[in-house]
């Protein structure tokens, strides 16, 4: 099933379609949740709330705002961020865990019993090193173009095309 | 053709996908692909590798976690318990209660749904207000490394004039003497047509010597029009021509903008 077909019969808030949409993304949306707050039970939690926040608001989504996937994914990650202000972990997202994707990798493949994956974990481990950083702040932490260029020390204009480097990097591998 | 294939090399429809683009921009992709099903398919391609990788970023995710979520979201209903009839009169005594009881239940329950629908609203208004908030903290930090910039005590400042193409263009060159870093206060030129960009030259003077110290490239998108260019030493002037995207070997006199000495 494609976002195209799941999409009307979430629209019409079908309580299959909550099933299929689970499905579907929860695993996504939970590697985005886990990346950002480091701790599996905080990370469940958080994914509860970014599911029924999903559900709730479906009704406010459309498609001048940007891609299902996307409008999905920047609920988790604001989510996550919310709920690491109030605990009180850090006062704002680049005091986030300085820990990128790729280090939490070795503790998820010791948890994670999803073979499929195991192929991509260890090309994503094979990335250039400018290319993980470049991912883990554009993606994962979601910051802006400047947010990313100050935190690299690389110029603003060359961050976007940095990062389809490194995308483009990851698409010869999966081939798509 | 061109236009699309260097629109899909930008960049953009990756940080579109990832969701990090303002609304505006957001908007404006949003429009292109529908207009061009190329960059459709390519954003489609993009997905596909991110949903890939982040799904291969989780650790295992327990079946649990599906029905807590189900039982947040569906609540359960209680049984019915029937009533004994006693007499006529009760009968009618007791429909006459259940359906002011009914309507009661009836009237309640639009309440909540008024109240749940309230709720969602405003948390998805907080939603705005917070990503909002964030984009302000951003531009105000970013005002003030600008601020550090321009201020510091070591800056020879040129004042670039218009010429001939554009009088009414200027621009500024803020030469960092310690560092030898060159800033560029764009504010006062033309946004580029389409396809053009500006190049920032350092020249020296006999005989004249054109050197390439950057392109103010991405200039929409740089709301402070400030822009770092590469660092250069013994410059005696500074220029800024159109040029074709990408920019030029050497300048296009035609298409001088703003020029000024040291």
């Amino acid at each position: 099933m494609t976002q195209e077909q799941l999409l009307p019969l979430i629209l019409k808030k079908d309580e299959k379609a909550f099933t299929l949409m689970y499905d579907m993304y929860s695993k996504n949306l939970y590697g985005v949740i886990y990346n950002l707050i480091n701790d599996r039970e905080e990370a469940e939690d958080v994914l509860q709330e970014v599911f029924v926040k999903i559900w709730k608001n479906i009704e406010t989504y459309n498609e001048s705002k940007g891609r299902f996937f996307t409008w999905i994914v920047n609920i988790a990650r604001n989510t996550t961020i919310d709920k690491l202000r109030s605990k009180g972990f850090n006062n704002s997202r680049k005091n986030l865990s300085a820990d990128n994707f790729v280090h939490l990798l070795d503790d998820s493949n010791k948890l994670s019993n999803m073979i499929d994956s195991i192929g991509i974990q260890e090309f994503v481990k094979k990335l250039k090193p400018k290319c993980i950083q470049i991912i883990n702040l554009l993606f994962f932490k979601g910051y802006t173009q400047q947010e990313a260029s100050d935190e690299l020390e690389i110029p603003l204009g060359t961050v976007k095309t940095q990062n389809r480097n490194c995308i483009n990097d990851l698409r010869n591998f999966l081939k798509v | 053709m061109i236009e699309v294939q260097n629109y899909i090399e930008s960049g953009i429809l990756e940080l579109y996908v990832f969701g990090t683009l303002s609304e505006a921009e957001t908007e404006e992709v949003a429009q292109m692909a529908i207009k061009h099903p190329e960059i459709q398919e390519e954003i489609i391609s993009i997905e596909k590798a991110v949903i890939s990788l982040s799904y291969s970023m989780a650790p295992y995710l327990s079946a649990a976690n599906y029905d807590r979520i189900k039982e947040a979201l569906i609540k359960k209903h209680g049984k019915v318990v029937d009533l004994q009839p006693k007499s006529h009169l009760a009968t009618y005594l007791g429909w006459a209660a259940a359906v002011v009881l009914l309507i009661g239940i009836g009237w309640q329950y639009t309440l909540i749904d008024a109240a749940k629908n309230e709720v969602a609203q405003i948390e998805t208004e907080r939603d705005t207000l917070e990503s909002k908030l964030n984009t302000l903290e951003m531009s105000q930090s970013e005002t003030k490394q600008l601020l550090a910039v321009v201020r510091d005590q070591n800056n020879i400042v040129v004042p670039l004039v218009g010429q001939a193409v554009s009088p009414e263009a200027t621009a500024k060159v803020y030469w960092n003497q310690n560092t030898q870093t060159v800033y560029i206060d764009a504010a006062g030129l033309p946004e580029p047509p389409e396809g053009f960009v500006y190049q920032v030259w350092a020249l020296k003077l006999n005989p004249l010597t054109p050197t390439s110290i950057g392109l103010l490239d991405d200039f929409k998108a740089n709301n402070s029009r400030l822009f770092a260019v590469s660092n250069t030493s013994g410059a005696e002037a500074f220029g800024i021509t159109l040029e074709p995207a990408g920019g030029s070997v050497t300048p296009t006199l035609e298409q001088l903008y703003t020029l000024g000495k040291v």
